[in-house]
């Protein structure tokens, strides 16, 4: 019986991983999005304002599904590879504390929006696709919500979220290469990290 | 002896392209779909200081003091005075279907939706649409033009410019002919959209290096995927897509 009851144990812990690992990316983006709603439908002092709190949540829920060395690539387009791997590094790093600054703001202004999950079409061999999700706010006309996907051995990460139509991404080509011509790829790193000390010390 | 006229005006037409381009020149990464970079700064400059002085506080007071049934229900009024003129460029664009299921929605959330006041066909499963004329001749193969920025309206491509003159003729607020109140409705309007971009004022604050091209970059891709009904062609090719 012990055996038995082990065995089965064994049989479901795997079964689990199984079921993960085959995890189709629109039921990720479905499940991370109602956990983290779940939350901040319940937290006054998200809802009130509180970014330190929000990014806290912004961190443990959604972080692990973001690939942001692919994101920090498309946001810095092709300069990215005139860049040495620790100043790679060091701009995937400022970027998302920068990208988690902004997903963390836009937590704390939700209200009375819900989520609709729009149908989305790819096959099983697919490595890279788009989840597309709909914010409904009573009064306003609905607004598209996508996230990019790619599948890395077996589990899918988001490397891009599309608000109508604009990338939070690809919208920072412009001032990022810009800032590149002119003080290099460590005068971008400045700039980003300028801006994540200025954030976070205005927020304490 | 004066030069005749015509070769004057070609002097001048000469030493106009020549201060153009080494203006262009001058500035670095100049983004080829904004000519019109020095004008549309001196532009967004302005609105940014009539915002913090006047429209923005504005907006602060009615989203603090209007209950959210009464910001609902005036944002379903005006919207569904728009849902006429989206049908109409809906048909324009050849979708037939979209236009008819525009109709029905006008039908219905002016009557059972009293006035337009309740959005009771998205609740029947109508799904409200948004359409321009600036959308219809993007969609028609009119290309963008310059991009400008223009006080109080805000950006436009030079085709939305168009499309903006063209959507505020046939606006019905504007055609109301007491004064006063088109006026009102106008200003209630405009206040009600504004409210409703308060909760991005902070994170564009945050986000954007330099606000005036972030908005810049980002009405230019919305626009392009509002051509595209939300599904444009991918703009990232392998050569700028190579890392």
């Amino acid at each position: 019986m012990k055996y038995l009851l082990a065995w089965l144990f064994g049989v479901f812990s795997l079964l689990g991983s199984a079921v993960a690992l085959e995890r189709s990316p629109d039921a990720l983006v479905q499940q991370v999005t109602d956990d983290v709603l779940t939350i901040v439908r319940q937290d006054k002092d998200i809802q009130s304002g509180d970014t330190s709190k929000a990014l806290r949540l912004v961190e443990t829920k959604v972080l692990p599904y973001f690939d942001f060395q692919r994101m920090t690539a498309l946001a810095v387009g092709r300069n990215w590879s005139k860049a040495t791997p620790e100043q790679k590094q060091r701009l995937s790093e400022e970027f998302k504390n920068l990208l988690v600054r902004t997903y963390s703001n836009a937590l704390t202004s939700y209200k009375d929006q819900t989520i609709s999950y729009r149908p989305s079409n790819f096959e099983a061999a697919d490595t890279e696709v788009v989840v597309k999700t709909e914010v409904k706010q009573p009064g306003g006309k609905p607004i598209p919500l996508n996230y990019a996907l790619e599948k890395q051995g077996g589990e899918w990460k988001v490397y891009d979220v599309i608000v109508s139509g604009v990338s939070l991404v690809t919208n920072y080509r412009g001032s990022f290469s810009r800032e590149v011509h002119s003080s290099g790829i460590d005068g971008l790193i400045q700039m980003l990290g300028d801006r994540n000390k200025q954030l976070a010390s205005s927020s304490k | 002896m004066k030069p005749p006229f015509s070769r004057r005006l070609v002097a001048c037409a000469c030493a106009a392209t020549m201060l153009a381009v080494s203006g262009c020149a001058t500035v670095d990464h100049r983004d080829p779909a904004d000519p019109f970079e020095g004008f549309n700064r001196a532009m967004f400059a302005v609105n940014e200081g009539l915002d913090t002085v006047a429209i923005k506080p504005v907006a602060k007071g009615y989203d603090a003091v209007a209950p959210l049934p009464v910001k609902v229900a005036v944002g379903n009024f005006f919207g569904n005075i728009w849902d006429s003129w989206t049908a109409i460029n809906n048909l324009l664009q050849g979708k037939g279907g979209d236009a008819l299921s525009d109709v029905g929605r006008v039908l219905i959330n002016s009557t059972v939706g009293i006035g337009g006041a309740f959005d009771v066909a998205s609740e029947m499963g109508l799904t409200k649409h948004s359409e321009e004329f600036g959308q219809t001749l993007g969609k028609w193969g009119v290309p963008d033009g310059p991009y400008f920025y223009w006080p109080f309206i805000g950006p436009r491509t030079t085709r939305d410019t168009f499309g903006w003159l063209v959507d505020t003729y046939y606006d019905p607020v504007w055609r109301v002919d007491n004064v006063p109140l088109r006026n009102s409705l106008v200003a209630v309007r405009y206040t009600d959209l504004r409210a409703s971009f308060l909760p991005a004022d902070k994170i564009i604050e945050e986000a954007a290096f330099d606000k005036y091209s972030y908005i810049r970059d980002a009405y230019l891709q919305n626009r392009r995927s509002a051509i595209f009904d939300g599904n444009p062609p991918s703009l990232f090719t392998e050569d700028n897509y190579d890392y």
